[in-house]
């Protein structure tokens, strides 16, 4: 065996990917051949002081909890099988309404009030479950363009709404397209746009949650969301985009939406 | 999305059922790894949000392909699925990394020992903290491929097989991109010593002689 061999057998050898035969090889030759000697000694202390060092690292717990969503959410019919079962909400609320008297109002109102946050809080996760359905191969868009005027027109007959389709392109986030999704059992538009590698999805209804329950800002396994109301529709956006970022968006969002 | 109508409710049911029974499977095998799969990302994108972003987009492909996965270990297949996505991301900003040129001390690195005999010191934690941090800062200042094999090898703890699998080369490759690496490696090495020398800092005190 010669040094250059023996150069690239070292390796091996430290590795312990050598059967015993070309070990005993490179060993004898290290024996006789002091330079080879010495690089086994130096590269095998190095192997050694590596695999004493701390040199992993964990992955960041918003990290976890991000793909542990990820891995929880069921990919389908989730919101679907509940529409089947589960009375709407607006029915919830007409039974409720219909049964009240006079002398209840007081204890409605009360009672209405604790509905909303709760029924607020149901949204609020269900809009981060669509989110991180979407996310799954073949969710994300049902049309896929970042021309406003293709998005806008295909939600016609779909949702009972007419969204607003802002193009945001310019300013940083790209509309990549639309979905129909279901929020509660209720159609919803989703508009999708990106941030660099950060999917943004912007569901759009009208009563898309508790009306007047005010603007949300929260985080939910490890997904920003927010919500606003603004010309009558409810607006979710949610995001892995850093908070700030979310609010940037938010904000544009709003701004044309006031404009237009 | 599926419109409701269309499907009835025992066949959205059924796929509900194996859907979550899919994801319970891939949850299982693939979530242990996700500390080995955030290190590698975080020494091939140099950067902990890139890394983040990268390590999701490989569980996204890594669930998506779940149902044609057969092997090899999941930490290597994840590696190789995490791997594709890191080059995706560099193709796209369309920008090389300016390669480091280690070509110019090697030579000289050669004729100096590296490893003295192991001082007397204390064993400290502060030390090893230091010796780590500055092994990792080494690491990530190799180029590319050899960084990778680096930390597939001594971090990832990989066999030659497994690193030629995700890296797509033959095991011949992995051995001469390994020994460069280390060349590359112990001369970075050698040189941090040089310039800022503390003692018993580096090698780690308990290596063999």
């Amino acid at each position: 065996m010669n040094c250059a061999e023996c150069e690239l057998l070292i390796h091996a050898l430290i590795d312990a990917e050598l059967d015993a035969g070309h070990a005993r090889e490179v060993e004898a030759h290290a024996a006789g051949c002091s330079a080879c000697a010495q690089k086994l000694a130096s590269f095998r202390a190095m192997h050694e002081a590596m695999k004493g060092a701390a040199l992993k690292e964990a992955a960041p717990a918003h990290l976890r909890k991000r793909i542990e969503a990820l891995l929880t959410v069921p990919a389908r019919a989730n919101t679907a099988v509940r529409s089947f079962s589960r009375p709407s909400r607006r029915g919830f609320f007409g039974g409720f309404a219909l049964g009240s008297a006079l002398s209840a109002a007081v204890a409605a109102s009360l009672v209405l009030a604790v509905m909303r946050n709760n029924e607020q809080q149901t949204i609020a996760d269900e809009v981060v479950s669509a989110h991180i359905r979407s996310l799954q191969a073949g969710h994300l868009m049902d049309v896929e363009t970042s021309d406003r005027h293709t998005v806008k027109p295909w939600f016609n007959g779909k949702v009972d709404v007419a969204p607003p389709v802002i193009d945001l392109t310019a300013e940083g986030f790209t509309l990549l397209g639309g979905r129909l999704d279901y929020i509660d059992g209720e159609p919803v538009a989703a508009i999708v746009y990106q941030r660099r590698k950060h999917l943004i999805n912007l569901f759009v209804a009208q009563r898309l949650g508790a009306a007047h329950a005010g603007a949300l800002s929260e985080a939910i396994q490890g997904y920003n969301l927010r919500h606003w109301s603004q010309d009558g529709l409810d607006f979710w956006a949610t995001s892995d985009l850093a908070g700030d970022e979310l609010d940037e968006f938010v904000r544009k969002i709003q701004a044309a939406l006031r404009a237009s | 999305m599926a419109a409701s109508g269309t499907v009835g409710r025992d066949t959205m049911a059924d796929d509900a059922v194996a859907d979550q029974d899919r994801m319970r499977r891939f949850h299982d095998a693939a979530l242990p790894c996700l500390d080995d799969v955030f290190t590698l990302a975080r020494y091939l994108m140099r950067n902990p949000s890139d890394a983040e972003d990268a390590v999701q987009e490989c569980y996204l492909r890594a669930l998506r392909h779940f149902d044609t996965y057969r092997g090899p270990a999941m930490k290597p297949w994840l590696f190789a699925i995490l791997r594709n996505v890191c080059n995706a991301e560099f193709a796209r900003r369309g920008k090389e990394e300016v390669p480091t040129d280690y070509t110019a001390d090697d030579s000289a690195a050669e004729e100096m020992p590296m490893w003295q005999e192991p001082q007397a010191s204390p064993e400290s934690s502060i030390l090893r903290q230091q010796e780590s941090a500055t092994i990792r800062r080494l690491v990530e200042e190799l180029p590319r491929p050899f960084r990778e094999v680096i930390v597939l090898r001594e971090i990832a703890d990989l066999s030659y097989q497994e690193i030629a699998e995700v890296a797509g080369v033959p095991v011949g490759t992995v051995m001469s991109r390994l020994a460069r690496a280390r060349a590359m490696l112990r001369s970075a090495w050698n040189a941090a010593e040089t310039a800022s020398p503390k003692p018993g800092s580096m090698p780690a005190s308990g290596l063999s002689p």
